[in-house]
C-alpha cells in the first residue's frame, strides 16, 4: 500500500536505493580491481547487481504506474527529472567536445610555433607541424621513440558516417512516427514503427563497430594515436554507449507497448525515451560536423 | 469516511529499525542521515587538517613523511569539500525545502535516497586508497596531470570516487529541481519563495551543468592513464593545461554550489533575529542568479600562472571583478535589513553575522587576486589559503551552523542550550581568525602551499596558527554536544513558532514536524509568504 495524500503520491520504502549504490561501488571496486591488473570478476559481478537493480527498481516503478498510482503531478516531475538528466549528458560531452576544440584552436597550433607559447615548439619539437587530422604526434617528429601510433589514414566523412547520419536521422522520424501512431491508439503501427527505431539503431552500432575495426586493423587509427585518436574515440565511443542504452531503452519501451502498457494521453516513459534518443541523434550531428567533417 | 479520518489519525506512522534508514522514502530522515554524515566527514576532514598544522608547527619534518603530509592536504579538501560541505547543503535542504514549499516530500523520494547512500559507499572507495600501495591521493584536490597520473593502485579510485559523488549530486539536484518546480503549496509563486529555496534551485542548476564536466575531466585523466590517449599529454598534441580549464570549469561555479546555500540560510535568520522583512527580495533574487551566471566565465582566474594568452589573463580578470557587483548587492541587502531593525542575538544571528564579516574578507582577498599581475605573487602561496579558507569556514560552513542552531528546535521539538551555542560561536570565532588571519601574512611574505617545511622565518606565525587550528578543533566538540542534547531531548520545549518573528511555511508545522510535513497543500497568501 502506498500513501496517498490527497493530491499527492509518496512511494513505500524501497530496498531499490540502496540496492544500487551497493552494485555501483562494487562496479567501481570491481573496475579498480581490474585496471590494477588484479581480476575482472569483482567488476562482472558489480554490473549484474546494477542490471539487477535497474531491473527491479523499475518493475516497481511499472506497477506502481499500471496501478494508476501516478497522477499527473508525479507526471510532471518525471519529465523535469528526464529533460534535467539529459542536460547533465550534453555537459558531460561537452567537456569532451571542449577538449577536442581546445585541441585544434589552441594546444596543436601552440605546439607548432603559432602564437604566444611557441617555446615548447622551439625547444623540443621544432619540425613539429599543425595539420589536423593530426596524423603525426610532436613526438615521432624527433629521433626518439614515440609513444603514440602513426595514423596511415583517417575515416573520411562521406563513408560510413555519413551513412550513419541518414539512418540516425531516420530513426528520429521512425520514433515520432510511432509517437503519432501512439497518440492516434493505432498498436500495430506503433509496434512497428517502434521496431523500425531499434532496428536502425542496431544497424547504426554495427556499422559503427565495422568503422572501428577498419580503423583498428587497416588505418592504425587507435585510441592510442595521440589527440586525435583519442578525441576521436573517446567521443563517438561515448556516443555509441548512448545509441546502444537509448536503443536498449526503445527495446523494452516496444515490449511494453506490445504487452498492452501506455495509453494515447499517458505515456511518460515512452516520451522520456524517445527525448532520449532525440538527444543521442542531435550529439551526433555534432560529432559528424566537428569530428568527422570539418 | 469515518474509517479515513481515523486512518488519517495514525499517519504518522513511522518505518521502524534499520530499515527505517536503509530503506527511507522520507525527506526529513534522509535529510537527518545526511547532516549527521556531513558532521562525521567534518571530523574526519578536520582530524587530517590536524595533523597537518601538527606537522608544521615547527619548520622540518616532525611527525608524518612528506607524501603523507600531501596525501593529508589532498583527502583534507576532497572529504571537506564533497563529505562535509555539500552533504551539509544537501540535507539542510533535504529537511527544509518541502517545509517551506507547503509540499509532503521531495518529487522523487526513493532517487533521494539513493543520492544520500551513495556518499558512505564512496568515500570509502575514496578512503580505501590509504590502504594500497602507492597510498592515497597526494596531487592536491584539483588533481592536475602529470602529477595525479603518478598516485599508485589508489588512483582509479580516486577517479571512481569522483564519478561516484557526481552521480550522487547531479541526482540530488535533479531531485531538488524537480520539486521546486512542481510541487509548490497553491499560491506560493516562484516570487514568494523562501530565499534559501531560491538559492537552492540556482545552485542545483550549478550542479548539473558543472558535476558532468568534472566527470568528463576526470575520465580523460583515466584513459590517460590506463588506455594512452593523450588530453594531456602534449608529446601527442594535447595539453596538461586543458585539464586545468576543464576542471576550473567546474570548480568555480562548485565554489558557488558551496557557498550559495549558505546566502539562503542567512538570508532567512537575519530577517527574523532584525524583526523585519528582507531588504530587496526580487534583487537578492536576481544577485544570486547573475552570480551563478558570471561564475561560468572566470575559471582561468585560477590559472592566471600557466602562460594564459594575454587575451584570456584580461578576460578573466575582467570578469572575476564583476562578480563581485551582485556579491556586493548581496552584502549591502544584508546590511539594510538590520538597519534600525530591532535586533537580537541569538546563536544563530551570530554566526550570520559571522558570515557577513568574515565572507567580505575572504571576498576581499578573493578581488586581489582577481587582478592578473598581483595574483604572480599570490599564487599557490599561503595567501590563497587563508583567501578560500575565509571564504569556506566562517563563509559557509558558519552558514550551516546558523541554519542548524535556527532549525534545530523544528527538528528536534526542544531548544538548543544558548549558553553553549554562544560559547561555540565566540570560541570558534577567535580561534577562526587566529587560523587563517596569519596566513595572509606568511603568504604574502611567500610560504608557498602544500609543502611540509618552511624557512625558519615563519615558525612565529606557523605556531600561533596550528595553536588556532587545534583551538578551532576542539571547539566544533561544543556543537555536538548541543546537537546531541537536542536529539536526546534535553532542553526547553519549543513552540511551533519557535522564534517570535519567524516568517513561512515551515513554522506553521508543529516542533517536530509530523512525518510526512503536509498531508494537504496550504493555501499561501502574500501575508503568509516568506517575504
Ligand atoms: C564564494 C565563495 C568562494 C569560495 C568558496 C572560494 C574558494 C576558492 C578556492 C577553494 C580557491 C583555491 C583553489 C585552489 O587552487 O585549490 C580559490 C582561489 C581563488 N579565488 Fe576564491 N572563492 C570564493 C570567492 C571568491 C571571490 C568572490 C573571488 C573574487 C572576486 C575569488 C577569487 C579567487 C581567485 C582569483 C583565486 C585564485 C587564486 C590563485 O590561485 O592565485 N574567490 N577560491
Ligand atoms: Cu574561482
Amino acid at each position: 500500500m502506498s500513501d496517498s495524500h490527497g493530491a499527492y503520491y509518496i512511494p513505500e520504502p524501497s530496498r531499490w536505493p540502496v540496492v544500487g549504490s551497493m552494485a555501483l561501488f562494487t562496479t567501481f571496486v570491481g573496475a579498480g580491481l581490474f585496471l590494477n591488473g588484479v581480476t575482472p570478476v569483482v567488476l562482472y559481478l558489480g554490473l549484474a547487481a546494477v542490471i539487477y537493480m535497474f531491473y527491479g527498481w523499475f518493475s516497481d516503478v511499472i506497477k506502481e504506474s499500471m496501478g494508476g498510482n501516478y497522477n499527473h503531478q508525479v507526471d510532471i516531475s518525471f519529465r523535469w527529472g528526464m529533460s534535467w538528466f539529459i542536460f547533465s549528458e550534453v555537459m558531460f560531452f561537452a567537456a569532451f567536445f571542449g577538449a577536442l576544440f581546445y585541441a585544434r584552436v589552441y594546444s596543436v597550433p601552440w605546439l607548432a610555433g603559432e602564437g604566444a607559447k611557441f617555446a615548447t615548439h622551439e625547444f623540443l619539437w621544432p619540425d613539429f607541424q599543425n595539420v589536423w587530422p593530426l596524423i603525426t604526434t610532436p613526438d615521432m617528429t624527433t629521433a626518439l621513440t614515440s609513444h603514440f601510433t602513426l595514423i596511415k589514414e583517417v575515416i573520411p566523412a562521406w563513408g560510413i558516417p555519413a551513412i550513419n547520419t541518414a539512418i540516425l536521422l531516420a530513426s528520429g522520424g521512425t520514433i515520432t512516427f510511432a509517437h503519432w501512431a501512439l497518440k492516434k491508439n493505432n498498436r500495430k503501427a506503433l509496434v512497428l514503427w517502434m521496431a523500425a527505431t531499434v532496428i536502425l539503431g542496431a544497424i547504426f552500432l554495427f556499422l559503427q563497430a565495422e568503422e572501428y575495426i577498419h580503423a583498428y586493423h587497416e588505418l592504425d587509427l587507435k585510441l592510442t594515436s595521440g589527440i586525435y585518436g583519442s578525441t576521436f574515440f573517446m567521443l563517438t565511443g561515448f556516443h555509441g554507449f548512448h545509441v546502444f542504452m537509448g536503443a536498449t531503452m526503445i527495446l523494452i519501451i516496444t515490449l511494453r507497448c506490445l504487452k498492452g502498457h501506455f495509453t494515447a494521453e499517458d505515456h511518460f516513459a515512452f516520451e522520456g525515451v524517445a527525448w532520449y534518443w532525440h538527444f543521442v541523434d542531435v550529439v551526433w550531428l555534432g560529432l559528424f560536423i566537428f569530428v568527422y567533417w570539418i | 469516511m469515518s474509517e479515513a479520518v481515523a486512518h488519517d489519525d495514525h499517519h504518522d506512522h513511522k518505518p521502524t529499525g534499520i530499515g527505517r534508514w536503509l530503506f527511507s522514502t522520507n525527506h526529513k530522515d534522509i535529510g537527518t542521515m545526511y547532516l549527521v554524515f556531513s558532521l562525521i566527514m567534518f571530523f574526519v576532514g578536520g582530524a587530517m587538517a590536524m595533523v597537518i598544522r601538527a606537522e608544521l608547527f615547527q619548520p622540518g619534518l616532525q611527525f608524518v613523511d612528506p607524501q603523507f603530509f600531501n596525501s593529508m592536504t589532498t583527502v583534507h579538501a576532497l572529504v571537506m569539500i564533497f563529505g562535509a560541505l555539500m552533504p551539509a547543503g544537501v540535507g539542510l535542504a533535504n529537511w527544509m525545502i518541502p517545509m517551506m514549499i507547503g509540499a509532503p516530500d521531495m518529487a522523487m523520494p526513493r532517487m533521494n535516497n539513493m543520492s544520500f547512500w551513495i556518499l558512505p559507499f564512496a568515500f570509502t572507495l575514496l578512503l580505501l586508497t590509504f590502504f594500497m600501495p602507492g597510498g592515497a591521493p597526494a596531487g592536491g584536490w584539483t588533481m592536475y596531470p602529470p602529477l595525479v597520473l603518478q598516485l599508485g593502485d589508489g588512483f582509479p579510485f580516486l577517479i571512481f570516487a569522483v564519478h561516484f559523488l557526481g552521480v550522487s549530486s547531479i541526482m540530488g539536484a535533479i531531485n531538488i529541481i524537480a520539486t521546486v518546480f512542481n510541487m509548490r503549496a497553491p499560491g506560493m509563486t516562484f516570487m514568494r519563495l523562501p530565499l534559501f529555496v531560491w538559492t537552492w534551485i540556482i545552485t542545483a542548476f550549478l550542479l548539473i551543468a558543472s558535476m558532468p564536466v568534472l566527470a568528463g575531466a576526470v575520465t580523460m585523466l583515466l584513459t590517460d592513464k590506463y588506455f594512452g590517449t593523450a588530453f594531456f599529454n602534449a608529446a601527442g598534441g594535447g595539453d596538461p593545461v586543458l585539464f586545468q580549464h576543464i576542471f576550473w570549469f567546474f570548480g568555480h561555479p562548485e565554489v558557488y554550489i558551496l557557498v550559495l546555500p549558505s546566502f539562503g540560510i542567512i538570508s532567512q535568520v537575519i530577517p527574523t533575529f532584525s524583526r523585519k522583512p528582507l531588504f530587496g527580495y526580487a534583487s537578492m533574487v536576481y544577485a544570486t542568479a547573475s552570480i551563478a551566471f558570471l561564475s561560468f566565465f572566470v575559471w582561468a582566474h585560477h590559472m592566471f600562472t600557466v602562460g594564459m594568452p594575454l587575451t584570456g589573463e584580461l578576460f578573466f580578470m575582467y570578469a572575476t571583478m564583476s562578480i563581485a557587483v551582485p556579491t556586493g548587492v548581496k552584502i549591502f541587502n544584508w546590511m539594510a535589513t538590520m538597519w534600525k531593525g530591532s535586533m537580537t542575538f541569538e546563536t544563530p544571528m551570530l554566526f550570520s553575522i559571522g558570515v557577513l564579516f568574515m565572507f567580505s574578507i575572504g571576498g576581499f582577498s578573493g578581488l586581489m587576486m582577481g587582478i592578473t599581475p598581483v595574483d604572480f605573487q599570490y599564487h599557490d602561496t599561503y595567501f590563497i589559503v587563508a583567501h578560500f579558507h575565509y571564504v569556506i569556514v566562517p563563509g559557509i560552513i558558519y552558514g550551516v551552523f546558523a541554519g542548524v542552531y535556527y532549525w534545530l528546535p523544528k527538528w528536534t521539538g526542544v531548544m538548543y542550550d544558548e549558553k553553549l551555542g554562544k560559547l561555540h560561536f565566540w570560541l570558534s570565532t577567535i580561534s577562526v581568525n587566529v587560523l587563517f588571519f596569519p596566513m595572509h601574512f606568511i603568504g604574502l611574505a611567500g610560504m608557498p602551499r602544500r609543502i611540509p617545511d618552511y624557512n625558519t622565518i615563519f615558525t612565529g606565525w606557523n605556531q600561533i596558527i596550528s595553536i588556532g587550528g587545534f583551538a578551532f578543533g576542539l571547539s566544533q566538540l561544543i556543537l555536538v554536544w548541543v546537537v546531541i542534547k537536542c536529539a536526546r531531548g534535553q532542553g526547553e520545549k519549543a513552540t511551533d513558532q519557535v522564534w517570535e518573528s519567524a516568517h513561512g511555511l515551515e513554522w506553521t508545522l508543529s516542533s517536530p514536524p509530523p512525518f510526512h510535513s503536509f498531508t494537504t497543500p496550504p493555501q499561501v497568501t502574500d501575508a503568509t509568504a516568506h517575504s
